[in-house]
């Protein structure tokens, strides 16, 4: 559909396109900056003016995983692959969950009239922006109390419930948008509710759900301050980690928290490059007409 | 957990209402945030009348009324907080604001490999918080940071932009924009995007200059989501914590506190979860009172179209 919308736009001239492309390479520097300092080698890394030309090193990936023991004799794990796991795990269920969940309400809310509709709205709004340390605040207490505190069940139950009201009003303003004759014959076929939503909506928006997916994706996995505060050895993810090695009391080791920061961002700027028109659509709660 | 929708089951000739058929799908996600949002917002508002220290669970929180509030409300340092925090909102949201909307009028026509180079502009926005602010401290540091090797030169001396309250202020607000200006810059090629050609073509035939253009054509149209973007990179910088955390951690003494580094300090340094839940929820209220604005340009939006 982008496409499309693009072909029909006046390019560019190339006095634009150079500008645009040397204002993003600038914009890009501090990314290229860590991405080279992964590959360099500590006195390369901090040499003033930054060095363009070096032999790059890999060894900063390796010390990220692993660890030498004292006299060098042993290799230690960091547990940084666990941190990897936790990110990955916790971030796609806690997704799926809030993608559910939030279809559901979605299809509710848009299509069977309820009464205070927009009240509900507004505070299901609400609750994705109150300031994440607020609700940190009685969390922390409540799972400690409850036992749940540290473990899995708890940080994926945050991050759904961060997630759900940004996926209920994506999803409800992609059903807005589809065409109603062909639900109301099924529905007059005597339909399920349910199976209209999943034979005949959901297959309809696929684009919208992806662009739901990334923007939460993205979220949890940069997110910090819920995982610093909620999450235990077992469970913490890789930003959280990734401050162990700044708070090191050797000094930060550069070369490493690169290496880390490099393979972190990877992935998502991946997903963002093959799913960039979701990109649009998902910063504006979808509010934006496609 | 009860809602409204669970009080619906009106039937009306036999077939269910609308809101007894609607329940079962609004339910379990209405479920899921009451318990793991509203409820841990109702203990909040609780314990805020109390003393309360979440440390010490087996002592017994000790109620003092309206206590916290008051004291919070008499201290000039937390209004210090506020002031620093909307100093820094409005700073970093109107550079964002102007950043943005260049780089999307820079963006929004096509060119080869615009989508690649589109995503070296959307990098930053893309990596954690965590990065972002320690790499900006390392930019910032006076020995061996790229800021200083710049002024170097022309002073002669290492310049520490993290060093003095203002321009730690300002080094702030630079990384904070620079992160988040691509997102401003997506909302509104979101907005171009839904420009109507034929509006562009009408004022090219009536040879109508580029600067009235944009003012007739263009302007209108993305209105709404400028004040969109206006207001959630508000809401989102009052919550603004990781890169405070991660950069300043609140110094030169104070002057880089915000309302967030507060709440965290009072509640997970000093374990003062009580004064820290009455503070949590004034900025609750504040961003209730902001989203309440947020919510109407929506509904605006949504007449307008």
């Amino acid at each position: 559909m982008q496409g499309e919308e693009l072909g029909r736009r006046r390019p560019a001239g190339f006095g634009r396109t150079f500008v645009a492309t040397l204002i993003g390479l600038i914009y890009f520097f501090p990314v290229i900056w860590m991405i080279l300092a992964a590959f360099k080698t500590r006195a390369d890394a901090l040499a003033t003016p930054p060095k363009l030309f070096f032999t790059p090193t890999l060894e900063h990936f390796w010390a990220s995983f692993h660890r030498l023991s004292a006299d060098g004799a042993q290799v230690f794990d960091t547990g940084l692959d666990r941190n990897f796991f936790n990110s990955l795990f916790i971030s796609l269920v806690s997704v799926a969950f809030a993608l559910a969940l939030g279809a559901l309400a979605a299809y509710g809310f848009a299509r069977l009239r309820l009464k205070g509709r927009d009240t509900f709205m507004f505070y299901v709004l609400v609750l994705r922006m109150v300031p994440p340390i607020t609700a940190i605040v009685p969390l922390y207490f409540l799972f400690r109390v409850s036992g749940l505190g540290g473990g899995y069940v708890a940080i994926i139950l945050v991050y759904t419930a961060f997630n759900l009201p940004f996926a209920i009003w994506m999803l409800k303003s992609f059903i807005d948008e589809l065409h109603r004759p062909i639900e109301e014959a099924a529905r007059l076929d005597g339909s399920s509710e349910l199976k209209i939503l999943w034979r005949i909506c959901l297959p309809q928006m696929r684009a919208g759900i992806a662009a739901t997916a990334i923007i939460a994706f993205v979220f949890t996995w940069n997110d910090f301050l819920f995982s610093l505060l909620l999450t235990s050895v077992d469970t913490r993810t890789v930003p959280v980690a990734m401050t162990r090695v700044v708070g090191a009391d050797v000094g930060v080791d550069w070369g490493v928290f690169a290496a880390i920061g490099t393979i972190y961002l990877l992935p998502v700027l991946l997903i963002a490059f093959f799913l960039q028109g979701q990109l649009l659509r998902g910063a504006t709660f979808g509010t934006v007409p496609r | 957990m009860t809602g409204p929708h669970a009080s619906g089951g009106t039937e009306r000739s036999g077939a269910p209402s609308a809101q007894a058929r609607a329940a079962p799908f609004v339910a379990p996600a209405l479920a899921v945030l009451c318990l793991a949002n509203v409820l841990p917002l109702l203990w909040s508002i609780g314990i805020s009348f109390f003393r309360f220290r979440a440390d010490r669970l087996h002592t017994p929180p000790r109620f003092l009324g309206v206590d916290n509030y008051l004291d919070l409300m008499s201290d000039p340092d937390i209004w210090g907080h506020f002031i620093n925090t909307v100093t820094m909102i409005s700073s970093s949201v109107s550079v964002q604001l102007v950043v943005g909307a260049l780089l999307a009028f820079l963006f929004h026509r096509p060119f080869p490999g615009r989508r690649l180079v589109l995503m070296l502009v959307l990098a930053p926005m893309l990596l954690s918080t965590v990065v972002v602010g320690t790499f900006f401290s390392l930019f910032y540091d006076p020995t061996f940071g790229i800021v200083s090797a710049f002024v170097r030169p022309f002073t002669g001396a290492p310049f520490a932009p993290l060093g003095t309250p203002t321009s730690a202020v300002t080094s702030l607000i630079v990384a904070d924009a620079w992160m988040w200006s691509p997102f401003v810059m997506l909302m509104l090629l979101a907005g171009l995007e839904g420009v109507p050609l034929f509006l562009h073509e009408a004022a090219q035939i009536d040879r109508a200059s580029p600067w009235r253009r944009f003012w007739t054509v263009v302007f209108p149209a993305i209105r709404g989501v400028l004040l969109l973007a206006l207001l959630f990179r508000t809401i989102e910088s009052f919550n603004m914590f990781d890169l405070i955390y991660t950069i300043t951690n609140g110094g030169p003494g104070t002057s880089t506190e915000s309302i967030s580094t507060e709440i965290y300090d009072t509640a997970f340094v000093l374990f003062e979860t009580g004064r820290a839940s009455a503070l949590g929820n004034i900025s609750v209220f504040v961003v209730i009172v902001l989203t309440r604005l947020y919510f109407q340009a929506i509904q605006l939006r949504k007449e307008a179209a």
